[in-house]
């Protein structure tokens, strides 16, 4: 019954992938796919329902964006693995998109506390 | 900037399809084993920790998909499919793609074809010549007479120096010149043009130079040519310095100063120039003197350029006022004339005006044509698209969206009109230079109209491709999206003749056909009718009498021993077996030069104080009207003894006669002419002078000795033209092997130049229109056969019921003649419209002439009933007992 056992957890919300994604290729330094997952897994604690596969049509559509590179290497158990790392447009772009985001939780925030906003 | 980026990898991607399937295959391969060997090292078994893996992974398949569409464009993906499907569809009947891609080309190829022709000869008629969407043809005009279409040179100096709108002023005067090579002498054609020239127009000679400006005057003080391209290859054997040799032309040794590009013909519609003269040579080769200081000479033809963003209302208006300036300060030679600019298309003094009117007939022809090749083709789609039903329905079912369905078909007809496209550029391509095969040759010189195949006609083409595609495809496509789910499990041959609703938009389809092919039938009707009318016309000359013109000036003969030879060659000539006799004229009737005209006053006439009577005339030398067969109907003929010397004479013809001394004997008056006082001594009974269509208009002759150069030769002779050919060849060779003898043609065939653009109109029309009635005959024998086949169960429970033959033959005929007559009826309403439009090319037939009505009407009634009539007989093979258990 997977319904049961992820009710609790949040969707990724639309668009704030990519934001994950280039937050933690610029926090870690190159990273390949399992990785970048499992560390956007221990940031949000579990909480968010993410399909791991959906990581990868993102790390596609941002490697087109020209905000992240691909290239093969080996990994800590010496497989050849893809490693993604942030170029300096990722950068700007993810310092833009960290303030968007910003903007729209403080947003949410409001709503999610009605009384604050009221008193 | 990041879009564009996305978009090119993105396309890219999808070339590189190859590799980046194992890729993705390896990391995601990566990505589960490390999930399971964590899920493992935290304790799971290898099964639990495996669909653990799985599970947090998502579908691995959704994914690649996701991966692929992401990798490269959906949009070409599903296209590249459609194609492909397409294709696939397309080679499953070859029959019908054949005719579908067979009746398109036809019908875009024909469309392209005539886009070449218009490109070529009116829009952009010289090739190599540079901003031609800027050139204007200028042309004079005289309140008083018609068709003067001519500009003095001091005027064309004064608009130079006043229009501040035109960038460029071009003279360009057509002339014949005598050249000779070795001992042999040959006419050719040549160029009178202003220095500026090739400069104006952007040509570069590839050896030598073009003319410089100082070349423009001093009278007959330059005697340097241009020469053309393809004359300096065959006659000079490519000699590379041809630069500074000198060749005879006219007599007179001209120094070569420079070779035209190849590929440029100068500047005439219709004919190529082999060379050019400047300005200052105006006395040698035009006739009729000195005349670059004389204000009141018009001679000139010639072309302006536009600056940039110039309309031709803003220079016209400019140049008109200019020209009313000079009216003012000129009053003697200025008085009543003015100019007019013309695209080049409306050129009033070369080929392009006569031939625009029937360009515009083949435009509208081709249109209707390619009308009806889509109507055919929707058709046929139509109907794949009936017997598709179940394919389609099948698809909808299993969930396709109906978009989807109408981009599948409207692909299919994308591939057929786009492989129809390139049949029909390479017909284009292959038909570039037809239309001139159309006229008549000129003595074996063909015209020079070539097609024009430019980015222009290409873009019109695809145009013309999408919109056919639309027209044809979208019909049975929009019929496709509203398949009912249900409808599927009717049977196919349970229809009933004529019934059902699909069968209307076919009918609908042959309607149209039949009514736009009506409409062509009838064009060809009447200008069949009209050409036949006007070839029945009598010129009111003898039409076996033969021309020809032998140019004693141009071989650079003074006045006096041009006459003595001229006499002794029309000597020699009728001392020929076979020449009854020959005479001398200055202009030949129908020929392109015009004839002499002037202001005349006769005793006793009165005019308006202000009106100038302006007649046409002729100068000819003894025995003219004899040898053109002209009967004289009072008086006598000029003979040798009317001369420079003599008293001056005049011959008129009855129209003149009838006009000027109604009810007397003109013959012993007095006709002043230019001032001149002439003696009438003849009148001739009047033929025509420059077209046959012309009214009967007052006419005279005078004695050629009196007043100009002999220039043509007339021969009653029972000889063929080739014939007297050689033998005129032989006793000018004799005479002095200088002169050029011209091309030896009969009267007739100077008659029929002019009518030339007649007989091309009538023959694009036979062909199209015969063209159009096969479509339409197709579409019929589609929809008839397609019905019979359709409604199978019903003629056979007919033909249980006691049905014969015959009567099942009348059901199907009557079916498809009464979709005939709808279409005629259609058809002649829209023809009543668009004849009216032909009006100017019609002669002495109504656009609305009964009779040419009704042999169309036949004759599509024949073509309708031979369409029908293997569908009908093919009905009446129906299996009654297989018909109705299936």
């Amino acid at each position: 019954m997977p319904n049961d056992k992820t009710a609790a957890k949040a969707d990724v919300l639309h668009g704030s992938l990519a934001f994950m994604v280039l937050r933690t290729l610029d926090t870690l330094g190159p990273q390949h796919g399992w990785g970048i997952a499992r560390r956007i897994e221990q940031i949000s604690g579990n909480a968010l329902e993410l399909n791991q596969g959906s990581l990868y049509p993102a790390l596609l559509r941002l490697q087109q964006m020209g905000w992240i590179t691909s290239k093969w290497g080996a990994s800590e158990s010496n497989r050849r693995a893809r490693f993604y790392a942030i170029t300096r447009a990722g950068k700007k772009q993810l310092a833009a998109e960290a303030a968007n985001w910003q903007r729209i939780s403080g947003i949410l925030a409001r709503f999610a506390n009605p009384a604050r906003e009221s008193s | 900037m990041t879009k564009m980026r996305v978009l090119l990898s993105r396309l890219s991607g999808l070339f590189r399809k190859g590799n980046l399937e194992p890729d993705l295959d390896d990391e995601l391969d990566f990505h589960l084993q490390m999930e399971i060997s964590e899920n493992v090292r935290r304790g799971m078994s290898p099964d639990a920790a495996r669909s653990q893996a799985m599970q947090r992974f998502g579908g691995v398949a959704r994914v690649k998909e996701t991966y692929r569409e992401t990798h490269s464009l959906p949009f070409f993906q599903v296209l590249w499919q459609d194609l492909r499907y397409g294709f696939r569809m397309l080679r499953r009947s070859p029959g019908f793609s054949l005719l579908a891609i067979l009746c398109l080309t036809l019908g875009i190829g024909s469309n392209a074809a005539v886009y070449t022709w218009i490109e070529g000869i009116l829009l952009r008629p010289f090739p190599l010549v540079a901003h031609q969407d800027r050139m204007l043809a200028i042309a004079g005009f005289n309140r008083e007479v018609p068709r003067d279409p001519d500009v003095s040179w001091p005027d064309f100096q004064d608009f130079e120096k006043s229009c501040t709108l035109i960038d460029a002023f071009i003279v360009d005067r057509i002339t014949g010149v005598t050249l000779a090579i070795g001992d042999k002498a040959e006419t050719a054609r040549a160029s009178i043009v202003s220095a500026n020239y090739f400069d104006a127009l952007g040509v570069r000679p590839i050896l030598g130079r073009g003319f410089e400006p100082e070349e423009n005057s001093g009278r007959n003080a330059h005697p340097v040519t241009v020469i053309n391209y393809q004359l300096w290859q065959s006659r000079y054997k490519s000699d590379p310095d041809i630069i500074g040799k000198t060749q005879m032309l006219d007599g007179l040794p001209h120094t070569i100063i420079g070779v035209a590009p190849p590929g440029f013909n100068g500047t005439f519609v219709g004919w190529s120039m082999q060379f050019w003269v400047p300005l200052s040579m105006q006395e040698k080769f035009d006739p009729g003197g000195y005349k670059l200081e004389d204000r009141g000479e018009r001679w000139i033809e010639g072309f302006v350029r536009l600056k940039p963003g110039v309309t031709l209302q803003q220079a016209q208006a400019e140049i008109s006022a200019v020209a009313r300036r000079l009216e003012t300060t000129y009053p003697a030679t200025n008085r009543n004339h003015g100019v007019n600019l013309f695209p080049l298309w409306r050129t009033p003094f070369n080929n392009a005006r006569t031939m625009f009117p029937t360009l515009g007939i083949a435009l509208a022809v081709v249109i209707a044509i390619l009308l009806i090749a889509c109507a055919n083709v929707g058709n046929l789609l139509l109907v794949r698209a009936f017997s598709r039903r179940h394919e389609m329905t099948i698809r909808l079912a299993v969930g396709a969206a109906r978009n989807r369905l109408l981009r599948q078909l409207l692909t299919e007809g994308l591939i057929l009109s786009t492989i129809a496209a390139l049949g029909g550029s390479l017909m284009a391509y292959w038909c570039r230079n037809l239309f001139v095969l159309m006229l008549p040759a000129r003595g074996g010189s063909r015209m020079n109209l070539p097609g024009e195949i430019d980015w222009r006609v290409l873009a019109l083409s695809t145009g013309v491709c999408l919109i056919s595609t639309l027209l044809f495809a979208l019909v049975p496509a929009l019929q496709t999206s509203k398949i009912d789910l249900t409808s599927a499990l009717r049977s196919e041959a349970g229809g009933v003749v004529g019934g059902h609703r699909r069968g209307l938009v076919r009918s609908a389809l042959v309607l149209v056909q039949v009514a736009l092919s009506f409409v062509l039938l009838v064009g060809a009707g009447l200008l069949l009718q009209s050409l036949r009318g006007i070839q029945n016309i009598s010129p009111g000359f003898s039409t076996g009498t033969l021309t020809t013109g032998v140019d004693f000036t141009a071989a650079g003969y003074d006045r006096q021993r041009s006459n003595n030879s001229q006499d002794a060659l029309i000597d020699r000539l009728q001392a020929l077996g076979g020449v009854q006799s020959v005479a001398v004229e200055r202009t030949t009737p129908f020929g392109y030069r015009s004839y002499s005209s002037g202001p005349i006053a006769v005793d006793g006439y009165e005019t308006a104080a202000d009106r100038q009577i302006i007649v046409n005339y002729n100068e000819v030398g003894p025995a003219y009207l004899a040898t053109m067969g002209i009967p004289l109907l009072a008086g006598r003929e000029f003979t040798r003894a009317d001369n420079e010397t003599s008293q001056p004479v005049a011959i008129v013809n009855d129209v003149m006669a009838a006009q000027f001394w109604p009810g007397r004997d003109p013959v012993g008056s007095r006709l002043q002419v230019k001032g001149k006082w002439l003696q009438v001594v003849g009148v001739a009974k009047a033929s025509k002078y420059e077209r046959l269509m012309e009214t009967p208009l007052p006419f005279f002759y005078v004695p050629v000795r009196q007043n100009a150069e002999g220039l043509g030769l007339v021969i009653r002779t029972s000889l063929p033209p080739p014939v007297m050919a050689k033998a005129l060849a032989r006793e000018v060779k004799a005479l002095d092997q200088n002169l050029a003898p011209g091309e030896v043609i009969t009267m007739q065939e100077q008659v029929d130049r002019t009518t030339a653009v007649q007989r091309t109109a009538v023959m694009l029309l036979a062909v199209f229109g015969g063209l159009a009635l096969l479509l339409a005959a197709i579409g019929l024998y589609g929809v008839m056969s397609y019905t019979v086949s359709q409604s199978a169960r019903e003629l056979g429970l007919r033909m249980a019921l006691g049905a014969d033959r015959g009567n099942l033959v009348r059901l199907i005929m009557s079916n498809g003649l009464t979709l005939t007559i709808a279409g005629v009826v259609a058809g002649t309403a829209a023809a009543l419209g668009l004849t009216r439009l032909m009006g100017a090319m019609l002669y002495k037939v109504s656009p609305r002439d009964p009779a040419i009505f009704v042999s169309a009407f036949l004759v599509m009634i024949v073509a309708a009933s031979a369409a029908c009539f293997l569908p009908a007989w093919r009905a009446t093979r129906t299996d009654p007992v297989r018909a109705l258990r299936d």
